[in-house]
């Protein structure tokens, strides 16, 4: 049967969001008595109300909206590429292990290089703007999407692939009927994980680049004028708005479309 | 119509068949019955053209099985993962008739008459997860029928559902198997079931598997839960399968030596192991 997701220790859902934004309350608060008592200096931690109320200004700023489409186009259009390789190469790696064997060594040592360490790299031989930006996110956000979509297709029940293949239907037909929708949850998952780290290296880029357009130019720049960090501090707000938006539209989304991956594995089996 | 000779199956040294020989006919139930670790579900597996068998072969129809037979539908004991969790039960029947060139409308047609003949027809818009096993397993029968296969084979179908709910799949599978005409062979660890529902009982032996022997059931065709297990013949054929699988062929002879403790055992045997968990 599907199940409500029951919330931990009794509290109810309302209750939940209540103490989230007590917490919210008391850190905003904090801030804001800190930068007005004057214990910290202004100029470098403004108090919380001046930036939130500079962050609401910029979101009616044409500039400021023209700087976050750049960096949501350098974000989307990397994610795009990053499904569209990693996805394919996950099956191929996942389901062949000929292939799996021969490519392992590269993967491993390509991945734990840390992708903001290729930010000067990229820069030199890419220049700047999106075509720069955008092979660096397809880059980092590939991996999980790419881990995750193997793991999946080890987790494909083998009595389902059976079952299939009983009836008749060919290698390539078992892998897009019963193995890529059974790993379809997992690579969900990998993909929420892809979206955020695809943000981090969007602004990331933006900033170390040095020139350019997109949030994170916008940050770096507001920072370079005197009295600039409450500008700064707003810009990161959107930021993390954003990714906070980004994640909660994938979670909801996940939970739609695989409400059968919960039901089962929580299973009247 | 399934004719196999000579088959054997090792993994590695480990050999599992040896020399299996049987014939099924048109139209025909039989049931496999054996020990635990006799390869009752490796012989199905090779039937069904998911395992090459190592020597020996199949033909079906008079063709030689080489790669899965395009005529036939494999019931699985585990249904709940045999089962696609992401498709309606609905879908689920319907799959399989990709392979039959059906358009969508008339597969989603069929898959309803199908889900009707086994009681179902009120499921279909639900997913397997919402049914409780023995739903599932008419679910994965159905599938089976709506594909209309020349052969059915079927796996322990009920060894995992309770008692009561067995005995309801059982009458089901005798009703499908009166009314489709479909040539079934049914593979079971329980003594009862393959003599209640067989025209025909297999023994297999263990180590390696083999046919010890086969049994024509005489029990006359119309069989109900409970006088056709009060029948005499029915006792009598329970009690002679039974010494079959416990290695004892005839009263003058030797038991299996490894099965010699069992041996001594009460003849009546009803069961020869807990259901199996995979």
């Amino acid at each position: 049967m599907a199940h409500e997701p029951t919330p931990p220790r009794g509290l109810s859902r309302p209750g939940k969001w209540a103490r989230g934004a007590a917490g919210v309350a008391v850190l905003f608060l904090a801030s804001e008595a800190l930068g007005r008592a004057g214990i910290v200096d202004r100029s470098y931690l403004p108090p919380a109300s001046s930036v939130t109320a500079r962050a609401f200004e910029l979101f009616g700023d044409p500039d400021f909206l023209f700087n976050v489409r750049v960096t949501l186009t350098a974000w989307a259009l990397g994610m795009l590429f990053a499904i569209a390789i990693a996805v394919p190469l996950g099956l191929l790696l996942g389901s062949v292990p000929a292939v799996n064997t021969a490519v392992r060594a590269i993967v491993e040592f390509l991945r734990p290089i840390p992708s903001v360490a290729l930010i000067p790299l990229a820069a030199l031989l890419l220049g700047s703007g999106l075509k720069m930006e955008v092979p660096l996110i397809v880059y980092a956000s590939s991996w999980p999407i790419l881990f995750n979509t193997m793991y999946g297709l080890d987790d494909v029940d083998p009595t389902a692939k059976e079952t299939l293949r009983s009836f008749g239907f060919g290698r390539i037909q078992v892998l897009l009927r019963v193995s890529l929708p059974s790993a379809a949850p997992f690579i969900a998952t990998g993909v929420r994980l892809a979206a955020s780290i695809a943000l981090i290296l969007a602004v990331g880029t933006e900033i170390l680049s040095g020139f350019g357009d997109g949030l994170g130019m916008f940050i770096a720049q507001a920072g370079n004028v005197p009295d600039g960090t409450r500008d700064v501090l707003a810009g990161t707000v959107w930021a993390g708005c954003i990714g906070l938006i980004i994640d909660t539209v994938l979670v909801q989304a996940e939970n739609r479309v695989f409400h059968w991956h919960k039901a089962q594995r929580s299973g009247a089996s | 119509m399934l004719e196999i000779s000579g088959l054997g199956h090792a993994y590695g040294t480990h050999r599992v068949l040896e020399g299996i020989d049987l014939k099924v006919g048109e139209g025909e139930l039989v049931t496999i019955v054996g020990p635990s670790g006799c390869g009752k579900s490796t012989l199905l597996r090779c039937i069904a053209g998911l395992v090459p068998p190592t020597e020996g072969k199949v033909v079906l129809k008079g063709a030689p099985i080489d790669g899965v037979p395009d005529d036939l539908a494999v019931v699985f004991q585990d249904y709940s993962r045999s089962l696609l969790p992401w498709l309606t039960v609905r879908d689920n029947v319907a799959l399989p008739l990709r392979r039959r060139g059906l358009g969508k409308a008339e597969r989603r047609a069929q898959a309803v008459k199908a889900l009707a003949s086994v009681g179902l027809e009120d499921a279909a818009g639900k997913y397997p997860w919402q049914l409780s096993g023995g739903m599932q397993q008419r679910v994965s029968i159905a599938r089976a029928l709506a594909y209309k296969p020349t052969l059915m084979l079927m796996d322990e179908p009920f060894g995992s559902v309770d008692a009561q709910t067995r005995e309801d799949l059982e009458d089901l599978v005798l009703q499908v198997h009166r009314a489709e005409g479909m040539t079934i062979l049914l593979v079971t660890h329980d003594i009862d079931e393959s003599v209640y529902l067989g025209d025909r009982v297999v023994v297999l032996a263990r180590n390696p598997g083999r046919v010890r022997d086969e049994l024509p059931v005489t029990l006359p065709a119309g069989r109900d839960q409970i006088g056709t297990r009060a029948d005499a013949e029915f006792v009598r054929l329970r009690a002679e399968v039974g010494r079959l699988v416990r290695g004892v062929v005839k009263d003058s002879e030797p038991p299996d030596a490894t099965d010699a403790e069992d041996a001594d055992a009460e003849a009546v045997a009803t069961a020869v192991e807990e259901p199996a968990k995979k």
